[in-house]
């Protein structure tokens, strides 16, 4: 399948998906919030984050919120065309096999 | 890439971009006993008014004793709304529980952002017309600010709140319209539109997660 080309190789994994979808619908998000959210371990966000991260289609922000550690994530305009695109190849593959 | 796995990452994707913005552990319950206090409170007043109204020398027939009236009603209203806010916050927490969630999270500071400053603001409004002496326009004013605030905070809850909010603004500027008739426009607005659409809101959304 040629189609399959477009499928971005950061959002093979459910929770990488998920994590972009959250900070694509809104301004940001922090890391608590994104955990209590998706259901998911700390050891296993933060690699998924750290692998975005790396990616640049995440951007983070560190501060404190008294003593309490805050991070925050917002998606970078490369994160969202990225993801807009990986939604546009999964459109285009359901209309293949419909069609 | 099968089939399957395409739509389930699509239905994830839309789930978790409804539930990451939108405030869904809001229960309906809570609505109707919103409107059960109301009716209640709406009760006593309609009862008490009379028992302050004195038969004033000179005017034209009789006014309120306003001093002891006022400090019965404020108590009544303040019973009203801290029953109301109490109940809904303790059945959320219950439900969100259920559904994994805290209470407090990023969707309900937005909802709380969004609707407690035309709340706010309704509520200084409406004590600014009390000190005014515009007793009659308090409770169209009460309708009007409040559905305001739940039309604006719906972006961030069930869209239904919205249809709410549009019916308490409609009810405040009808109750505008037909001065003295105040409290039965209170009563219908908080008390029978909570009750109605709290009940629509169990049956749609919260029977269903309990199952």
């Amino acid at each position: 399948m040629l189609t399959l080309n477009n499928f971005d190789k950061a959002f093979e994994n459910r929770i990488r998906l998920q994590v972009m979808s959250v900070l694509v619908a809104n301004e940001s998000y922090d890391f608590n919030s994104l955990k209590e959210l998706l259901a998911t371990t700390d050891g296993n966000l933060a690699s998924h984050l750290k692998a975005l991260e790396k990616e640049e289609y995440i951007s983070v922000n560190k501060s404190f919120l008294g003593r309490k550690p805050n991070t925050k994530y917002k998606a970078t305009e490369k994160g969202t065309s990225a993801f807009k695109k990986h939604l546009d190849a999964l459109e285009n593959l359901i209309k293949q096999q419909k069609g | 890439m099968e089939n399957k796995d395409i739509y389930d990452d699509i239905s994830s994707i839309k789930n978790i971009m409804e539930r990451s913005t939108k405030f869904i552990s809001l229960a309906g319950l809570s609505g109707v006993m919103a409107g059960i206090y109301a009716l209640i409170g709406a009760g006593i007043a309609y009862m008490i008014i009379p028992k302050y109204s004195v038969y004033a020398e000179g005017s034209d027939g009789y006014t309120a004793n306003r001093a002891g009236l006022d400090i019965v009603l404020f108590g009544v209203a303040a019973a009203v709304l801290a029953l109301s806010i109490g109940t809904a916050i303790l059945l959320s927490a219950r439900k969100a529980r259920r559904q994994q969630q805290t209470i407090w999270n990023q969707s309900s500071k937005s909802l709380a952002n969004a609707g407690l400053w035309p709340l706010f603001t309704g509520g200084c409004f409406a004590f600014i017309l009390y000190l005014q002496h515009h007793y009659g326009t308090i409770a169209p004013t009460c309708l009007v600010f409040y559905g305001l605030a739940l039309v604006s905070a719906s972006k961030y809850t069930y869209g239904d709140v919205k249809w709410l909010g549009l019916l308490e603004i409609i009810l405040g500027l009808l109750s505008l319209m037909q001065p003295g008739y105040g409290l039965y426009f209170w009563a219908f607005g908080f008390g029978v539109l909570h009750i109605l659409y709290g009940t629509i809101m169990y049956f749609k959304y919260d029977r269903v997660n309990i199952k």
